[in-house]
């Protein structure tokens, strides 16, 4: 198990350089540079150049490479080059809250709610209740998260005060945008809860099961669900991956004052330490979500590590 | 044997003759009693037609093609250009789906948006088509080592989260339909080179490819008429599936900003126009490019898990 996490780690670890290296030559490989408009602005070409030389942009890119990835071991992410007075460090830490309470929020709602409509479906299969969870999941997945929130605004938080439709602060702005953002991932869980489900309450073990008398409840508990939550855990990184891309417009459309914002704003202002810093702070969640359920998936069933070697 | 057939004879001779009726030479009367042979596509078409949900999807699709041809040309206004005293007006029967801000009649460009829309999907999945059933499939054939460092890079793509890609690219690139296209095929292979080599893995160790390398068929030959040929069904089902993961994908960068520009019409930045106007009584801005969107999407899906249902039988469930 030791050799597996650190083997595991390391990935994750080379993953996430990876990544930087990309987005750091990628970005520098881009027309223009953060004090394009301020030249039509009228700053002189020698201001310009002093703010170049400032901020080390006048290195050669695999110098400026190096002392990010320096900078970058201590958490430095430097400062910002579009909000002057600003680190990028204090940006993002004033952002990242709302961001996190929000993405924590949809994640735990949407694996609650889903599995539970799934496994309800699947104990109820082809009655009413099927047919209901089905049809959400179908809608979950068809209805863009961008569209649902806007459809919330106007159909509920504009007719009822107890749904505020903008900014941060109580528990209740939360509501509407976690809802919005956890349709697809609530229908996604649910589709694949209640398959797995109906595939394995048709197994001969939970026949014995329920020759050996034991109560319908403690079989669905104990023997039904755990087997058929395993290809949920396998998909929750990529559903980390879509909760966390939605909020960027979730969060532009309740004006949740989160990181999301920060991303598309550095990339048409060519803000280069924010862009890697947003670049970085998402990729590092996502890696490392990836990374947890890895390690999940090889506690909850034994048998991944005999199969290891082929994948 | 010869005392039946005596039997038989003996049998016959009490039976009067106009009972007998000649044996049709052809043997079609044989055919009657047996089931009609029925190709792998045929009998996938017939599971598909069944499967009303994926029929309805089907018909949704043909309807969006068609009027993505032709809408636009039913109205006899532009999708650009609006007359400014006309903004924001109802639908009536002057502008069936009413106007935005600029007067801009909103038919007009719903239909082209589906256009712009359709237009990425198709393009995303046949790119990916290309590039993931090539290299899929090379990676699978090959095996070995050569299978394990293809697979090692697809791997650390498959890492990079993947709206990341896209959005960096659009730094590179000037936003618009082709850096989209562009930016979801660069990600979207990956998901088709796995499924292909999967396939390809399983497949080439089968006794006809043997038979078809011990007579001599060439490499591409295996390729091209066995191995292809049989991982068709999950390699459509997955294409017919990247179709509506790139239209929310053009919708969802629209939205954002970074995705078709202005003038052009999509239904992500029509979408991201209502915005702006969502607490005023203009529910058509909102409702028809959010109708539209989701109505493909839901075509898309249906239509894609229907065929999943039935090219693969076993994996119905």
């Amino acid at each position: 198990m030791g050799v597996f996490i650190l083997k595991r780690f390391v990935a994750m670890i080379i993953t996430l350089l990876i990544i930087i290296t990309l987005t750091f030559f990628l970005m520098h490989a881009a027309p223009g540079d953060p004090f394009d408009f301020d030249a039509e602005g009228g700053i002189s070409a020698q201001a310009r150049e002093n703010l170049m030389i400032h901020y080390g942009l006048d290195q050669p890119t695999h110098i400026q490479y190096f002392n990010y990835i320096k900078n970058l071991a201590t958490l430095d992410f430097g400062p910002s080059m579009v909000s002057r007075s600003r680190t990028v460090d204090s940006m993002i830490a004033n952002g990242f809250p709302a961001s996190l309470v929000l993405g924590f929020t949809t994640l735990i709602f949407s694996v609650i709610s889903g599995i539970i409509l799934g496994v309800i479906a699947a104990l109820r299969h082809n009655r009413m209740v099927d047919y209901v969870t089905m049809i959400i999941a179908v809608l979950g997945i068809s209805i863009p998260n961008f569209i649902l929130a806007m459809i919330f605004i106007k159909y509920i938080g504009l007719q009822f005060d107890f749904f505020p439709v903008a900014r941060w602060g109580t528990w209740r702005h939360v509501i509407l945008p976690a809802l919005a953002l956890s349709s697809g991932p609530i229908a996604i869980i649910a589709r694949l809860t209640r398959s797995n489900m109906l595939e394995v309450l048709n197994q001969d073990y939970i026949r014995t099961a329920k020759a050996k008398g034991i109560s319908p409840t403690r079989i669905v508990m104990k023997h039904a669900l755990r087997n058929a939550l395993l290809p949920v855990v396998t998909i929750m990184g990529a559903l980390t991956a879509s909760v966390l891309t939605g909020s960027f417009v979730i969060e532009r459309i309740f004006a949740v004052p989160g990181v999301g914002r920060y991303f598309v704003e550095s990339i048409s202002n060519r803000d280069y330490p924010m862009i890697m810093a947003t670049t970085v702070v998402y990729s590092a969640i996502l890696v490392f979500m990836m990374f947890i359920v890895d390690l999940v998936y090889g506690i909850i069933d034994p048998r991944i590590k005999l199969h290891k070697k082929e994948g | 044997m010869d005392n039946s057939a005596k039997a038989s004879k003996k049998h016959a001779q009490n039976i009067p003759d106009d009972l007998f009726t000649p044996v049709n030479k052809n043997g079609d009367n044989e055919a009657e009693f047996m089931r009609p042979s029925v190709g792998f596509w045929q009998d996938a078409w017939f599971r598909l037609m069944k499967n009303k949900v994926a029929v309805l999807g089907l018909i949704l699709i043909v309807i969006m093609i068609i009027m993505a041809i032709i809408g636009p040309w039913l109205t006899p206004y532009d999708y650009r250009e609006g007359v400014l005293s006309n903004q924001n007006q109802p639908p009536s029967t002057t502008h069936w789906f009413g106007t935005d801000e600029l007067g801009r009649d909103m038919f007009t460009r719903v239909w082209y948006g589906a256009r712009v829309s359709l237009f990425i999907g198709f393009a995303a999945a046949f790119i990916e088509f290309f590039i993931g059933v090539s290299y899929g499939g090379l990676s699978g054939y090959k095996g070995g080592r050569v299978d394990n460092i293809m697979m090692r890079f697809v791997d650390v793509l498959y890492g990079l989260p993947y709206l990341l890609v896209v959005i960096l690219l659009m730094v590179v690139m000037d936003p618009g339909v082709f850096t989209i296209i562009v930016a979801l095929s660069l990600t979207g292979w990956i998901g088709m080179a796995r499924i292909v080599r999967g396939q390809v893995l399983q497949l080439k160790s089968n006794e006809y490819v043997l038979a078809s390398k011990v007579l001599g068929g060439s490499t591409s030959r295996i390729v091209r008429k066995h191995l292809l040929p049989n991982s068709m069904g999950p390699i459509i089902v997955s294409m017919t599936l990247t179709v509506p993961g790139a239209i929310f994908a053009e919708a969802f960068l629209s939205f954002l900003g970074l995705g078709v520009q202005a003038p052009i019409a999509s239904w992500g930045t029509m979408a991201n126009d209502a915005l702006g106007v969502l607490n005023t009584g203009y529910w058509w801005r909102l409702v028809f490019p959010a109708v539209m969107i989701s109505l493909t999407m839901f075509a898309f899906n249906v239509f894609g898990d229907g065929l999943r249902d039935a090219l693969d039988p076993k994996m119905r469930r």
